[in-house]
């Protein structure tokens, strides 16, 4: 069904934190790795080893360069996969119900036996969190790793998304972000974690932590020069080097 | 975004084709046997051969029942069943002119409310995407409504009809280009609001996440060139409506009517290459492409 629920009893997302994301593409491989070997349709890679290679991803690693008014630019290292949109426009554009948002947990999934593969939700996602695949012809999304976090055949520290499990910065969270109590909510909180494109209207319910300030320069005040005037031999060469070098 | 053949010659020729249903189950013009079984032929080749075209872009077009299910909420399905509709209420209608010599009228103003209907659903398709600011205004439906009804009136043959309405259509086209133009820019979406990272300073795209390309960037990231595109709207504009109005102004024979329907049908090919191209999905600002 492609009418969007008025209210999910769990909203299940992601928080990303920019500030500690290394931009190591650990989570595209591990992302990719999972669900081409599990739940739905292999994600499928073209002329791999050719001259123009592509591939279907569902989590992609953009790298950002910002430039403050003054002082020195920042590159901030920017995964995006699908951000279970509460209002989300990929749901109802969708004309078979392939693509639908779950009741329990909010996890915005696609059902590939009803895809027709027309294309319509990638159009309609504003952040390109969907890729059709070229080679199964149906649509392809992040699915939260629906297949992992309630699987009861891995031991409990692997019942999270791949990309949580594996990235080695920690910069991605996972969790309930209708209780307040939880680890996500009190992040989202504590950091000011943000909405991407808030102006689409989606309600996106994963957040992105932003960038903790650079001005606190802890090593400085140490690194001071602690003796201006240098006495004995070393005294003597510095004024000498300075009188030959004319400064 | 991608300027796929299938959909612009879906949208141009099914347009033209629901366009002169329209005139047909009005009743402008109710010809009786084989003449309206030559006009109703035409229509459907052009409504039914669109509708074929737009089926080959599918992933799955042996799936393609399952679009008539979820009309509640979407626009493509509404469209599905429009199209259908209106076909096959057209079909009923034009048995009588062609078979029975009789005009059921009821039955044609139903259909022609369907068919305009159809072209109605076709433009909310793109007109309901936010993600597509150039498309996201009425001027798009405002577009598609004043092709297919100027359009179906030319192939009707309905002179008087046809010089009001397609310099109507034609304003249409400027309209969505001059107001297109600015789209982007007071969407307010941007490259900062989509990163959030725009109060600490100017956001650029450092590095993109592959180094090859992928599916988002065939399918949304198209540009296309400043002096291409101002020659494909005075293409657009002269053969598609400027040339084919005067031409029926100055009182077209059989042939020469036939010339301005066939201009007619090169500027909208045009226009629609040109909405598709030009069409810019807000995706690509990740990519630094806007
Ligand atoms: S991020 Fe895109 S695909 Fe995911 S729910 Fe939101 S609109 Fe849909
Ligand atoms: S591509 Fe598949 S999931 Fe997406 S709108 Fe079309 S039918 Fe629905
Ligand atoms: S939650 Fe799973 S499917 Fe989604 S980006 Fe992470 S690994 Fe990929």
């Amino acid at each position: 069904m492609t009418s969007l629920p008025e209210k999910t009893d769990r909203k299940l997302g992601l928080v990303i934190d920019l500030d500690t994301c290394v931009g190591c593409h650990a989570c595209v491989i591990s992302c990719k790795g999972w669900n081409t070997e599990n739940y739905g349709a292999p994600l499928a890679d073209t002329d791999a080893y050719g001259a123009d290679p592509s591939g279907t991803f569902l989590n992609r690693v953009h790298s950002y360069e910002v430039q403050p008014e003054s002082g020195p630019a920042q590159l901030v290292h920017f995964p995006k996969s699908c951000l279970h949109c509460e209002d989300a426009p990929c749901v109802t554009v969708c004309p078979t119900g392939a693509s639908y948002k779950r009741v329990e947990d909010g996890i915005v999934l696609v059902n590939e036996s009803d895809c027709i593969g027309c294309g319509l939700c990638a159009w309609a996602c504003p952040y390109g969190a969907r890729e059709m695949d070229p080679t199964a012809g149906v649509m392809k999304k992040c699915t939260l790793c629906v297949d992992r976090i309630y699987n009861e055949n891995l031991p409990e520290e692997d019942r999270e998304p791949a990309c949580v499990r594996t990235c080695p910065a920690g910069a991605r969270h996972f969790g309930d972000f209708a209780d307040p109590e939880s680890d996500v909510s009190k992040l989202t909180a504590e950091r000011g974690g943000m909405d991407l494109m808030p102006e689409q209207g989606t309600k996106p319910v994963n957040k992105y932590l932003p960038p903790r300030d650079r001005d606190i320069d802890v090593l400085a005040p140490l690194l001071e020069p602690v003796a201006e005037d240098s006495k004995g031999f070393l005294g003597w060469l510095d004024k000498t080097l300075s009188k030959v070098g004319g400064a | 975004m991608h300027p796929a053949p299938s959909v612009i010659i879906f949208t141009s020729l099914s347009g033209l084709g629901f366009g002169l249903l329209f005139w047909m189950g009005l009743g402008v013009l109710a010809p009786t046997g084989w003449v309206a079984f030559a006009f109703f032929t035409i229509a459907y080749l052009l409504a039914v051969g669109g509708l074929m075209a737009s089926a080959f872009h599918l992933g799955h077009p042996e799936r393609a029942l399952k679009a008539f299910t979820q009309w509640r909420t979407s626009w493509l399905s509404r469209e599905a069943w429009a199209s259908v509709l209106a076909l096959v209420t057209m079909a009923l209608y034009g048995a009588g002119l062609v078979f029975f010599a009789s005009r059921w009228a009821v039955l044609g103003y139903l259909g022609a409310a369907l068919s305009l209907a159809t072209v109605v659903t076709t433009a909310m398709i793109y007109t309901q995407m936010r993600t597509v600011p150039r498309w996201h205004n009425a001027t798009t439906p405002g577009m598609f409504l004043s092709f297919s009804l100027g359009g179906g009136a030319l192939l009707a043959g309905q002179v008087t009809l046809a010089s009001w309405l397609l310099p109507f259509a034609g304003l249409a086209l400027v309209a969505h280009w001059v107001m297109g133009d600015r789209a982007l820019a007071g969407s307010g979406t941007t490259l900062a609001s989509a990163t959030g990272l725009g109060d600490r300073g100017t956001v650029r795209s450092f590095e993109p996440p592959h180094t090859g390309t992928n599916y988002l960037l065939r399918e949304f990231v198209h540009v296309v060139g400043r002096k291409h595109s101002v020659t494909l709207r005075v293409i657009a504009l002269l053969s598609g409506f400027v040339l084919p109005v005067l031409i029926l102004l100055a009182g077209a024979g059989h042939v020469l009517a036939a010339v301005a329907v066939l201009l007619h049908l090169v500027g909208v090919f045009a226009s629609r290459w040109l909405f598709f191209a030009e069409a810019e999905h807000v995706v690509g600002l990740y990519y630094g492409k806007r």
